[in-house]
């Protein structure tokens, strides 16, 4: 009886490895070539919730977007070997000593190309650990010490509001009249330090400054009470120094309801479905930093890409037109200089001379800038699009480039 | 100034309506609601939901919004505070429920509507313009709801049969017991009511501020604030408290404004040496 049993149980037992191992062959031979790839883990450390959650899930969204494309291609070809890409991402909630552990995460895992993070705290935060762990980082902040040297493990993402703020108080200066200007900011790093470089820029231009301490909470939910003393300045133009994504249209509502008829602009990238839903018409005319590959520039692999964006999460993201380009820079660099895939040293000697066909963009390049800013070559280059909101889109204002 | 004071009327009207919803789960069971600023967000999503992605009428949103809170709230006390409640003697043990419902409802709030601010179209257009004052029409509609909310709250705790039962119960529940008041079920009562207010307020304040994921926390914290500076478990308290705050905040941010962003700083330090003064806030009383 026992051994009837066991008899009955190992035939039951071949039986299943039988069956396993034939399903483990179908499925091996039918997809042989990712099969086959080898793992390229890139990670994103930055802020995925809580008031400023759109920065980063924007990050997180158009990397998994990108990668999942790529693999389904049949993978990233980078010297002999083809990588299948890899998002690793975690939630430092904009929390510096977060980011700090997300860094050390990253460095855990082998990974040494890093996203993020997406405030200046926690760039600043992260520069050591990235230093001693071999890491380069591609961060959404605007402290230059992170890209001047000694520092050059970080790579600025996106374009500087030092770098912004000054082409549009010239257009705007030149182009509406503006003369006197107000700045107000969240009561936070980040923000006020790029009201400091929005004010000096302002003074060099000319510019009479009529505010320039005002701040308010981040969490400050009705705009009205902040607002009132700097409408009654009556500034031709008001800067939403940092502002935000989930505040502008706040501030832009309360501003046009206590009657303030001037300019409203802000070196952020805001959200033109945000926008719409919060202020309506009252945002027509709010000047912003765009996403980097507005209509009139953008290749079909970029509608593509918003294509594939908006399937996967339901709803496309402005900002992730500028979001789109950190992986993308890993990704060609990484091809440039195959040896860079886990020796950053090489990925540096790289930047210097590192070009590749911008795909998103048309008539542009990748390639890495920021030698007037930074005195090395420590930013990405995307396109400056300087938009104006109107009926709940973007229309472009001017474009530039940062050298 | 006919300005500021307007603001700060108007601020005052919506904070006093965040917090009374806070302090009456205070009063009735001494559980401290973390959680209150993310029904808020709750209910502001279900209001953005059904006016602002269904069409249907902005009323038919905000009855769904206090009722769909009403029914999260009386669940959180049936399945999860009362059981915490009658197993366990230590205060800490409701608060890090209180805590853990929080996080658990941030992260689901996340989860279901995304990380974007939303908002949804002005309920009234236009804005009315004086001299002195300039207020747009859809928040003295919504000053008014809220005043009038806080009125028939009021008449009902003072009034109706549930109400004096609440009030039994906030002034000493074994007492209350013994008089034959039914203890779980008010206490269910007054948790789903405290809920159904923070999901109305919630409602009623995204077709004016929006909403987003990330702004329970934020809103507990000043709920807290106001009810500290009123007093515990006082529903006139709320009511000051929220009024005060809106006032201070109207006035500092505009009498303070060329010294920077000092109005918060100000207004804790006030409070700070208000409850070393007053440690049971305006109108709270020591037993809780």
């Amino acid at each position: 009886m026992g051994s009837e049993m066991i008899n009955r149980r190992s035939t039951l037992k071949s039986l299943a490895l039988g069956a396993v191992s034939i399903l483990a062959i179908a499925v091996a031979s039918t997809f042989p070539a990712q099969a086959e790839n080898k793992e390229l883990k890139i990670g994103f450390v930055g802020v995925t919730s809580g008031p400023a959650a759109a920065w980063g899930t924007s990050n997180v969204r158009s990397m998994q977007t990108r990668a999942d494309w790529l693999n389904e291609a049949g993978g990233v070809k980078i010297g002999d070997d083809t990588y299948n890409i890899t998002i690793v991402t975690f939630d430092d909630q904009k929390d510096p000593k977060r980011a700090i552990a997300g860094m050390e995460k990253m460095a855990q895992e082998g990974i040494h190309y890093v996203v993020g993070p997406n405030v200046d705290d926690g760039a600043a935060a992260v520069r050591p650990v990235a230093e001693s762990k071999g890491i380069i980082y591609f961060p959404y902040a605007f402290p230059k010490s992170l890209y001047v040297a000694p520092a050059s493990n970080a790579v600025l993402g996106m374009v500087a509001n030092y770098q912004s703020g000054p082409a549009i108080y010239k257009y705007l200066k030149e182009n509406k009249s503006v003369k006197k200007v107000a700045f107000i900011a969240a009561n936070e790093s980040d923000p006020i330090s790029q009201r400091d470089g929005g004010v000096a820029a302002a003074k060099e231009l000319g510019l009479e400054v009529v505010a320039e301490t005002d701040t308010y909470q981040n969490d400050t939910r009705d705009f009205t009470p902040v607002l009132t003393p700097i409408v009654q300045l009556k500034p031709d133009l008001l800067v939403l120094s940092g502002v935000a994504p989930a505040n502008a249209p706040l501030l832009i509502r309360a501003a046009r309801e206590l009657g303030y008829e001037g300019l409203i602009s802000a070196e952020t990238a805001q959200d033109a479905t945000v926008l719409q839903e919060g202020a309506g018409e009252l945002a027509n005319g709010f000047i912003s930093v765009g996403g980097a590959s507005t209509p009139e520039i953008r290749t079909p692999l970029m509608e593509e890409f918003i294509d594939r964006y908006t399937k996967k999460f339901g709803e496309y993201n402005d900002e992730s037109n500028t979001k789109v380009y950190a992986l993308e820079y890993i990704i060609e660099t990484l091809k440039a200089n195959p040896k860079a895939i886990d020796d950053v040293a090489e990925f540096k000697k790289t930047i210097d001379s590192f070009s590749a066909p911008n795909p998103y963009a048309k008539d542009s390049m990748l390639k890495y800038v920021g030698t007037t800013s930074f005195g090395q070559k420590r930013q990405v280059s995307v396109p400056m699009v300087v938009t104006e909101f109107k009926d709940g889109t973007f229309k472009t204002l001017f474009i530039g480039e940062v050298d | 100034m006919e300005q500021v004071i307007a603001n700060g009327l108007y601020l005052g009207a919506q904070y006093a309506l965040i917090a009374l919803g806070l302090t009456l789960i205070f009063a009735l069971m001494n559980v401290l609601n973390f959680a209150h600023g993310q029904m808020y967000v709750l209910g502001g999503f279900v209001t953005y939901s059904i006016y602002g992605q269904l069409k249907l009428p902005f009323v038919v949103a905000l009855i769904c919004s206090g009722v769909s809170l009403a029914i999260v709230g009386a669940l959180m006390e049936k399945f999860l505070f009362r059981p915490v409640i009658r197993r366990s003697k230590r205060e800490e043990s409701t608060m890090l429920l209180a805590a853990a419902i929080a996080f658990f409802l941030d992260a689901l709030i996340l989860l279901l509507f995304g990380e974007k601010q939303r908002g949804v179209p002005k309920i009234v257009s236009g804005v009315f313009i004086s001299d002195s004052v300039i207020l747009p029409y859809d928040r003295i509609v919504v000053g008014v709801i809220a005043i009038l909310m806080i009125a028939a709250f009021m008449l009902y705790m003072q009034y109706s049969k549930p109400g004096r039962a609440m009030r039994a119960l906030a002034q000493d529940r074994i007492a209350a017991q013994l008089m034959g008041v039914k203890v779980e079920r008010y206490s269910m009562i007054g948790f789903a009511l405290g809920a159904m207010l923070a999901g109305v307020v919630g409602g009623l304040l995204v077709s004016i501020t929006g909403v987003n994921s990330g702004i329970g926390g934020p809103i507990s914290i000043k709920a807290f604030l106001m009810v500290m500076i009123g007093g515990a478990g006082v529903v006139g308290g709320a009511i000051a408290g929220g009024f005060i705050l809106g006032m201070m905040e109207s006035v500092g941010l505009t009498v303070l404004r060329e010294y920077g962003d000092v109005t918060y700083l100000v207004i804790f330090a006030l409070l700070m040496a208000f409850l070393s003064i007053r440690p049971n806030g305006l109108m709270g009383k020591p037993w809780g």
